[in-house]
């Protein structure tokens, strides 16, 4: 089913010179190969096209259920240079989380358990 | 004989955190440790400017009445702190410091160590003679290229000199440019006696100041799992509780609000994360995709696994420099069609600007509330979306090397007022303020160069 990164994953952003960081966090084991299949370097870069000029770089972290993106030359030049309202990517997480995937529906339900307190998460 | 335990305290993670987040973790329950860290990337050019005001200043001064205020328990209770509050200027630091505990009555004098040497500043031009070009990792050029312009030069320096000043019985250790994760990690090893070389536990040292280094980023500040749910008013600051192994738990007083989870403590491992497998710090190298993560409940959470690798032979140098200048103003428009009159306005201010003949390196226009955030153009939004928007924020700022410039700038957002679209408001702030630009210049050096020239010294008040 098609929806939106946030049912099944949490994340954080912040810079790093010029550079953003989102790293991105599955909600339960069964939701990370979808992370790594689904949130790919060419869709992270689409979706932050119009602040995203340089490459993106993604890591995996296994051990975390997570994958880690750099976002290059994202922040008008980072630090007291940038002249943008969000100079430290500190919202880029939550509009990560607003990107459209394809998640199998038990994976979502058992994750929409998760973020109601239902069941613990990783 | 029960294992034993090291407990260091997360009390502010940056200058300007919550003053009440340290004197809640001295009072709320049992601690060794309390790290503050005052420090970012731009927090050095900022005290650099402040001292050449004033000798006597270039240090965090909330520090001060803080560890004054809270000197009488802290040796109560046996509590040391570890903090990077010294900035450009450790040494006054102290003794303002001591003056404030002058009235203060203790039990006994306060032993302040100051580390110093991690400044470069004085020493910038006799470090380019000797050949270390200081080149800037990011574009390659030497430091020589922008040298006149150099407003502070800091090396990141590693836990060895906090160390040394635990051993000498300090009871608050003051530095310069320690690494955020040091302040954490250097008491563990002094506390463990871990060897300067048993990478593993280094970098689990690491880890545990990784998550403290952010505050209550550690604690439920910013989470996006149930942010809702996290009771925020008197959060309690990360606690770590490292064992001699180097396993250890995440925590936090039981009596305060926040909240240690799988989650709260997995969104700041990857905050400002860049490759996870090489995690470099002045004394190891960490390996961020070593850590084995358990949620234990009630607010524990434990890690244990964490690997690292040998130390590199270079030191990071964090230079700031001055860069032109810059500012930005704002203006509000109502609706119906806030979006279109803001727009609107912001045509009439390029077009004054362009026949003043003014100069920008960057004009930088953001319609906040109308998608500012994503960097989008608000042609992006829906149509039903535009006409909806109760209000839009107009945000303009602009850059320039000449300062007369930015300048003008700054007095052509008012005119909008009378001569300009209507429905405005927001004005009230008045006029934009012109900032000197600090650029960031990362750099490396050996760390010989820098480390024959720490020094450790203590005294009581």
């Amino acid at each position: 089913m098609n929806v939106r990164l946030e049912r099944i994953a949490i994340a954080r952003s912040g810079d790093k010179g010029d550079a953003a960081n989102v790293g991105v966090i599955a909600l339960i084991e069964e939701a990370w190969p979808i992370l790594v299949r689904e949130v790919t370097e060419a869709r992270v870069s689409k979706h932050f096209a119009a602040v995203c000029k340089g490459r993106v770089d993604r890591f995996e972290l296994p051990n975390l259920g997570a994958l880690n993106f750099l976002l290059h030359e994202s922040l008008g030049g980072g630090g007291t240079v940038s002249l943008m309202l969000d100079a430290q990517g500190k919202t880029f997480a939550s509009s990560l989380l607003e990107l459209e995937i394809d998640a199998p529906e038990e994976v979502v339900s058992l994750c929409d358990r998760v973020l109601t307190g239902e069941l613990p998460g990783r | 004989m029960r294992e034993r335990i090291v407990r260091v305290a997360s009390g502010q993670g940056f200058w300007g955190d919550w003053q009440e987040a340290p004197k809640l973790q001295v009072r709320t329950g049992p601690i060794d440790y309390l790290m503050l860290d005052y420090l970012a990337e731009i927090t050095m050019s900022i005290l650099q400017k402040q001292r050449e005001r004033d000798p006597a200043a270039g240090y965090a001064r909330d520090f001060v009445p803080l560890i004054a205020g809270l000197t009488p328990e802290l040796l109560g209770r046996g509590i040391r702190v570890v903090s990077n509050a010294g900035g450009v200027n450790p040494d006054g630091c102290r003794r303002a410091l001591f003056e404030a505990v002058e009235e203060i009555p203790t039990s006994r004098p306060l032993r302040v160590a100051v580390v110093s040497g991690d400044d470069l500043m004085d020493r910038l031009d006799s470090l380019l003679q000797e050949g270390h070009e200081l080149r800037n990792m990011e574009t390659g050029e030497p430091l020589s290229a922008i040298r006149e312009r150099v407003q502070s030069a800091n090396a990141y320096i590693g836990a060895a000199p906090i160390i040394e000043a635990l051993r000498m019985e300090a009871d608050v250790v003051i530095t310069g440019r320690s690494t955020d994760t040091a302040l954490t990690y250097a008491p563990l090893i002094h506390e463990h006696g871990w060897a300067a070389d048993d990478w593993d536990r280094i970098a689990a040292g690491v880890v545990a100041g990784h998550i403290n280094e952010c505050g209550a980023q550690a604690t439920g500040g910013n989470t996006l799992f149930d942010w809702r749910g996290v009771d925020l008013e008197a959060p309690g600051y990360p606690i770590i509780e490292m064992a001699a192994d180097g396993s250890f738990t995440v925590t936090k007083h039981a009596d305060l609000g926040g909240r240690v989870t799988w989650a709260t403590v997995s969104e700041q491992l990857v905050y400002e994360m860049g490759d996870p497998v090489e995690y470099i710090t002045p004394d190891c190298i960490a390996d961020f995709s070593t850590i084995q993560l358990r949620d234990l409940g009630e607010d524990r959470v434990a890690i244990s696994g964490v690997r690292g690798r040998e130390r590199t032979g270079m030191l990071k140098v964090s230079i700031a420099y001055r860069d032109g200048w810059k500012a930005t103003g704002s203006l509000v428009y109502a609706a119906p069609d806030a979006l279109d009159k803001a727009i609107r306005a912001d045509e009439i201010l390029r077009a004054r600007l362009a026949r003043l003949g003014l100069r920008f390196d960057e004009v930088r226009t953001e319609f906040v509330g109308a998608g500012a955030c994503s960097g989008r153009s608000p042609d992006t939004l829906p149509e039903a979306v535009r006409q909806g928007l109760p209000e839009v924020e107009l945000r303009v700022g602009v850059r320039s090397a000449d300062r007369t410039a930015v300048e003008r700038f700054t007095r052509e957002l008012a005119p909008l007022i009378l001569a300009g679209p209507p429905s405005v408001t927001g004005f009230a702030a008045g006029r934009p303020r012109v900032q000197e630009i600090m650029a960031y210049w990362p750099a490396l050096i050996d760390r010989d160069s820098v480390e024959r020239n720490l020094e450790v010294e203590v005294s009581h008040a």
